[in-house]
């Protein structure tokens, strides 16, 4: 405890949480195995998550080699469709909704006051089924990969036509990783609901708060459907029923509401918690209040509502009256309009401000950066005549990456490079931070900036190979040599992460003048989190403490020291 | 990323970067309407992706802590607030005026030209306001694209003895075709996007598109949109148009090779039946 607060910036806020640790009886991974710790919990998930975004960027990559230059023989057909399966079902399902359940897990007991979840059995368990939904889907690797896409739409997804145990594998990853999800949120939603810290009214939780639970509640709704909808897949495929069988009177178009109604609330599950990152990381670097708090949450409540009515607008080749298509254009339109009032938000909280460019910055304006791009490019595919001609192509996989990669991805990254000092006590090198930032942000646009233009020349997804007459293979070259800049952005952040783990300089427990309570105790944070609980009288509530230590000491509180990023 | 389009400029030939910033069009009424559809939206994109990034650049460069010591407290501005999001409202609500402006030109068909001879009428599809248009199946499976050819093709493709081919279509031009898309397998996609936007073609479904080709002797390239297995990749389509004499005289001669390849086939299956080997 006493090392973690040199950082010769005293003094620091006098803090009230202590170290209480019973001495080691066990080895230190039956700790880790055995925990119900919130916050250990909350590392192994940021961890395995970190561990699937690796191997699905490696899937990426291969397929990014694939498509570098026309008529390539690098991969088979059968081996890229099973790549991108690998690829879509892993970032979506394994790293980027888990990941911020491992945010969530570290944060929501500390930001909200509380000393761990309302279930920390239950907790462990959502962890351990997203390691077994893993498992059970990567070990396809050494039988059949499944290759029906992500959607895995029938009749391709069924058991004539994707034969192998791949497909079964696939299902139960849905089924694992679902229960997970569906415990986690269940857990979430309890936590925030009854735990909060004594003062801590609605108006007063901080936006990622109000965030993992609007995530908490879209998981509830939609996760049941896709439940079923997979339940009704492996009955179709191993015990005589024909739900979405043609031959049989099934429907096809059956599984894709299903799917989709699952499937587009999961966009804004896979968001919602990146939005509440940077409406925390914004307003601390900015020196000023989040602007407009109360559309900012409301925003994300309509987002949410909204979410659960836009799911055909990834249907409008499908077989689906017009009148049907006009409404399900409109609520997409409509959904761009909170949307928009959040970027709008993030940036009138960044005018006239004092703003200090540290690395989580840097990643959350590039967030905004990217991410208007991919809402602009939302609008074309909300028009449904024109997604007509732009749906199942490069377009949309350029439009979704801005989103996803650019934007969830990068809020990520934001929010690693704030709370690392946190969770590990040590900083992280900005220099090395804000070099990864200028190389991912560089990659990413080569990457996907041209797929667009790839759409619109008539480039479809999904396709393994192309021929030269087609004229896209410069832009596929620029797109490929794009995708390794940002591996190579990534890396250096993760190889960041391994240098500042032992030689970072020490944190201290409020290095970036933070504005909520997980600022309060000793990073990293002890077992028992908070000795008291602070009563909470604003949504700045570590703001608040900061200010009363500095009228009844009369020193003005430094903090770990953000002050040395700020260009002069 | 403007930086990277203008680099494109250079180094590549201009009709490859045609399609930098709008889709394919050009082959049928549909087709352009739906890109000066994306066009006016590409319009209003871009004035706001400017606003958008320059106000966001602007204030990340201006209020640095260096220059701008002191933060400004501001919690909110309900009047501002209430205007932004009544302004994105708006704009949405002008999108979709244009957009059901537009629609009738891309849904509906047109009339054929006074040329074409060979027009049936039919009630069930869509329709041109005089109801007459050539119809041609297409049936798609793993991983080629069938047409049929003329009225009725959709009740039976294959005891009618209508003219069909295989990945290419012949069409003529100035004529309004209708399709009647079916599967046979898996969902796949018809797509030639200088002729119109996309339509699934999903087994236990028929659905429909429409395109009026509008210059005699172009030659579209299309492909399945929708992944369909292991080559995908290779189900691609060709459509060619040809003027209706022209396509007439195609039909005769597409009938009489099927004819005597059928022919053929028939005489190889009685030898080989004769030989004791079938």
């Amino acid at each position: 405890m006493s090392a973690t607060t040199e950082t010769g910036l005293r003094p620091t806020p006098q803090l009230i949480a202590h170290k209480v640790e019973r001495p080691r009886q066990t080895k230190r991974w039956i700790d880790w195995v055995t925990t119900t710790d919130h916050k250990k919990i909350g590392i192994m998930y940021l961890v395995l998550t970190f561990v699937f975004f690796m191997l699905g960027g490696v899937e990426a990559l291969l397929m990014r080699l694939q498509l570098s230059e026309p008529s390539n023989t690098l991969l088979s057909g059968e081996r890229y469709n099973e790549l991108l399966t690998l690829h879509g079902t892993t970032m979506v399902f394994l790293f980027v909704v888990p990941v911020m359940a491992g945010f969530g897990n570290y944060f929501v007991p500390l930001m909200i006051g509380a000393r761990d979840m309302a279930f920390p059995r239950l907790n462990a368990l959502s962890f351990w089924l997203l390691l077994a939904g893993g498992i059970v889907f990567y070990t396809t690797l050494f039988w059949n990969p499944p290759y029906a896409g992500w959607w895995s739409y029938p009749p391709l997804s069924s058991i004539q036509f994707s034969p192998s145990g791949g497909q079964d594998a696939w299902i139960f990853l849905i089924h694992l990783t679902g229960i997970s999800s569906l415990l986690g949120a269940i857990n979430f939603y309890a936590t925030i609901v009854n735990m909060r810290a004594p003062g801590m009214s609605w108006g007063r939780l901080p936006l990622f708060i109000w965030a993992i639970l609007v995530y908490a509640i879209l998981l509830i709704v939609a996760l049941p459907v896709v439940a079923a909808a997979v339940t009704m897949l492996l009955t179709d495929r191993h015990f005589g029923t024909h739900f979405f069988d043609p031959t049989a009177h099934g429907s096809p178009v059956l599984w894709q509401h299903l799917f989709w109604f699952f499937g587009h609330p999961e966009v804004y599950i896979m968001i919602l918690p990146g939005f509440g990152i940077i409406s925390e990381v914004i307003p601390v670097f900015s020196r000023k209040p989040i602007f407009g708090y109360k559309a900012i949450a409301a925003s994300t409540a309509v987002i949410a509502f909204l979410a659960t009515l836009v799911w055909a607008h990834h249907m409008f080749a499908s077989p689906v009256p017009i009148v049907v298509l006009g409404f399900f254009m409109l609520s997409s339109f409509l959904i761009g309009v909170p949307t928009g009032v959040k970027i709008f938000n993030w940036i009138a909280t960044l005018w006239r401000g004092s703003i200090v460019m540290t690395t989580s910055l840097y990643f959350a304006v590039g967030f905004i950066a990217i991410f208007v791009v991919g809402g602009i490019t939302g609008i074309f595919l909300a028009t449904f005549p024109v997604d007509w001609q732009l749906n199942d192509t490069y377009f949309v996989v350029a439009h979704f990456h801005y989103v996803l990669m650019g934007g969830a991805v990068f809020s990520i990254f934001a929010g690693v490079y704030y709370w690392f000092p946190k969770i590990t006590g040590r900083m992280m090198s900005e220099r090395l931070g804000k070099a990864s930032f200028w190389v991912m942000f560089i990659g990413f646009n080569m990457t996907f900036f041209v797929q667009h233009a790839l759409g619109l020349s008539g480039m479809p997804r999904r396709i393994y190979t192309y021929q030269a007459s087609t004229g896209w293979g410069t832009y596929n070259l620029i797109s490929t040599i794009g995708s390794f800049i940002l591996a190579a952005g990534i890396l250096m952040t993760i190889a960041n992460v391994a240098r500042s783990l032992k030689r970072g300089q020490v944190a201290g427990p409020d290095p970036w003048k933070g504005n909520t309570l997980e600022w309060f105790v000793p990073s990293p944070p002890p077992a028992n989190n908070f000795d008291v609980i602070p009563r909470v009288r604003s949504v700045e509530p570590m703001r608040d403490i900061r200010r009363q230590i500095e009228r009844e000491t009369g020193v003005t509180q430094k903090t770990g020291g953000s002050e040395r990023f700020a260009r002069v | 990323m403007l930086a990277l389009a203008a680099a494109g400029t250079l180094i590549l030939p201009p009709d490859a970067l045609a399609q930098f910033f709008t889709p394919k069009a050009g082959g049928s009424p549909n087709a352009n309407d739906i890109a000066s559809l994306y066009r006016i939206i590409l319009y209003i994109a871009a004035v706001v992706f400017v606003i958008v990034e320059g106000a966001l650049l602007y204030s990340v460069l201006k209020f640095r802590a260096g220059k701008a010591k002191v933060a400004a407290q501001i919690h909110g501005n309900t009047r501002l607030e209430i205007g932004w999001t009544v302004a994105a409202a708006l704009i949405l609500v002008v999108l979709t005026i244009v957009t059901f402006v537009k629609l009738p030109g891309i849904i509906n068909p047109p009339n054929s030209g006074a040329t074409a001879t060979f027009l049936s009428a039919s009630v069930t599809r869509p329709t041109p306001p005089n109801g007459k248009a050539l119809t041609i199946c297409v049936q798609g499976r793993q991983y080629i694209w069938r047409y049929t050819y003329g009225n009725g093709c959709l009740n039976n493709a294959f005891a009618s003895k209508l003219p069909y081919s295989f990945q290419e279509m012949f069409v003529p031009a100035e004529t309004t075709v209708v399709l009647d898309i079916q599967s046979t397998d898996v969902i796949h996609s018809w797509w030639v996007p200088s002729l119109g936007g996309k339509v699934d073609a999903v087994p236990g479904y028929t659905t429909y598109t429409w395109f009026k080709a509008l210059h005699a002797g172009a030659l579209y390239h299309g492909q399945c949109a929708q992944l369909c297995g292991d080559q995908h990749a290779y189900m691609t389509a060709l459509v060619r148009v040809l003027t209706p004499s022209q396509y007439l005289q195609w039909l005769s001669s597409q009938e009489q090779a099927i004819a005597a390849a059928n022919a053929q086939v028939t005489q190889l299956r009685q030898t080989l039946t004769a030989s004791g080997s079938l």
